[in-house]
């Protein structure tokens, strides 16, 4: 966690609850769907009536096959399915990368298919399983039209500031994730003028933070982008990847890893790689899940991931 | 004067600087040899380092359930670039060129490796 410098903007009352909230005092936990949720002090003592809803999934891996899941189609109909009987109905979807297991056009096609069948508006950042062998020109092309050439944009919905970044392309130097100078300079101005008071959502594949740089969880050069952010008063960092829900707070960021909608992957540093975790049938759903959040304003972020069982 | 014990120390230091030299024979022949392997297990290139002669056909073998891919990065960039390759899939590609090839997996960009061509 940062320190809080006294000139801060940060420091003010909901900042010091979050910092509670993450050391361990004022924690308020509530359970869907099997998996824990924490609630901060201000939200439990007044839940929001309201707000702007809507639901992140991820790493569906369409084209996925082997033995952890036969049936990735199935999984991703399922966390759908899902959706569709949340109380409150979502306003969107973020799909947070690797859509696609080999960025096959069938499997495109069949991604697209079952989105389309959900009928959710829907907003998507590329994985690395997503650009295969083409930079990504068909994720682009199906998902992302409105993105700027490196794969990047950003639009406005519901009071909050939503960005899309690709951390998926630019693995040379880093040999993990990264966003390049071009990416890095659209955020700055991308920001530029916005009132800190502006809730900011980024959306991204890898993690912004290094989790486990060893396995390539973690973006090289996330620094330079949180430096353009870390003025706001409420960023929620929203990303997959590593197939399971990790969560750390620092200063008014709060980053946030989701679970898959596929197969889950082993914790940090467990075993030979982060590859397909194999679980007994009975438990996948388990640990399959889609994430509900809702954005109030002058408020953190309430956040709740709910397994597919 | 030397005793025995010490004869047979000095016969299998011999020996072993004899294997020694074979060894290099071997490597030597492994890089003038046609055909080339590497295997992927376990997000690992092996060998991560391979040196062999001009006009060698190089083949990756993913033998992980995960999917790799093969690509060129560094300079020269791009001279060789697979598809996705799922488990048990393989790629391979012809070195003409003499040089240092560095290459990455697009998936796992963790994991590097490196061919030498002479």
């Amino acid at each position: 966690m940062d320190t809080e410098k006294p000139d801060s903007p940060g420091t003010n009352r909901r900042t010091l609850l979050k910092c509670m909230a993450w050391a361990g005092t004022g924690i308020v936990w509530t359970v869907s769907g099997g998996v824990p949720r924490m609630l901060t002090m201000g939200e439990a003592i007044a839940a929001p009536a309201d707000g702007f809803t809507f639901v992140q999934i991820s790493d569906t891996h369409i084209g996925f096959n082997k033995e952890a899941n036969p049936d990735a189609a199935g999984t991703m109909q399922a966390a759908l399915d899902r959706i569709a009987t949340l109380p409150k109905r979502p306003a969107m979807i973020l799909h947070t990368g690797d859509v696609t297991h080999l960025s096959k056009p069938a499997e495109f096609d069949a991604a697209a298919q079952i989105m389309k069948g959900a009928k959710f508006d829907a907003h998507y950042v590329p994985g690395e399983h997503d650009v295969i062998g083409d930079d990504g020109k068909q994720f682009f092309e199906r998902f992302a039209t409105q993105a700027n050439p490196g794969g990047w944009y950003s639009f406005d919905q519901g009071g909050v500031h939503f960005i899309g970044l690709d951390n998926v392309q630019n693995f040379e130097k880093s040999h993990a994730g990264g966003f390049g100078s071009d990416q890095l300079e659209w955020l700055e101005k991308d920001l530029k003028g916005r009132g800190a008071s502006t809730p900011i959502v980024v959306f991204t594949h890898i993690p912004m933070w290094p989790i486990y740089p060893q396995w390539g969880w973690s973006t090289e050069d996330a620094p330079q982008a949180l430096a353009n952010l870390k003025r706001f008063g409420s960023v929620t960092v929203l990303n997959g990847h590593i197939h399971q829900v990790v969560q750390q707070i620092e200063g008014n960021v709060t980053y946030r890893t989701a679970m898959s909608t596929a197969f889950p992957q082993p914790a940090a540093g467990e075993g030979p790689g982060p590859g397909p975790l194999k679980v007994p049938a009975d438990k996948l759903r388990g640990v399959l899940g889609i994430r509900e959040v809702t954005i109030v304003a002058e408020k953190p972020a309430a956040v709740s991931d709910a397994t597919l069982a | 004067m030397i005793t025995s014990f010490q004869r047979q120390f000095l016969a299998a230091a011999v020996a072993a600087v004899l294997l020694a030299g074979a060894g290099g024979a071997v490597a030597q022949q492994v890089a003038t040899a046609g055909p080339a392997q590497i295997s992927i297990d376990n997000f690992d290139f092996k060998p991560s380092t391979l040196t062999v002669a001009a006009g060698t056909t190089v083949t990756w073998v993913n033998n992980d359930e995960e999917p790799h891919t093969i690509v060129n990065v560094g300079q020269p960039t791009r001279v060789f670039k697979s598809g996705g390759l799922d488990g048990g899939d393989t790629y391979s590609f012809v070195f003409d060129k003499p040089g240092t090839y560095d290459y990455i997996c697009s998936i796992h960009p963790h994991m590097s490796g490196q061919i030498i061509v002479k």
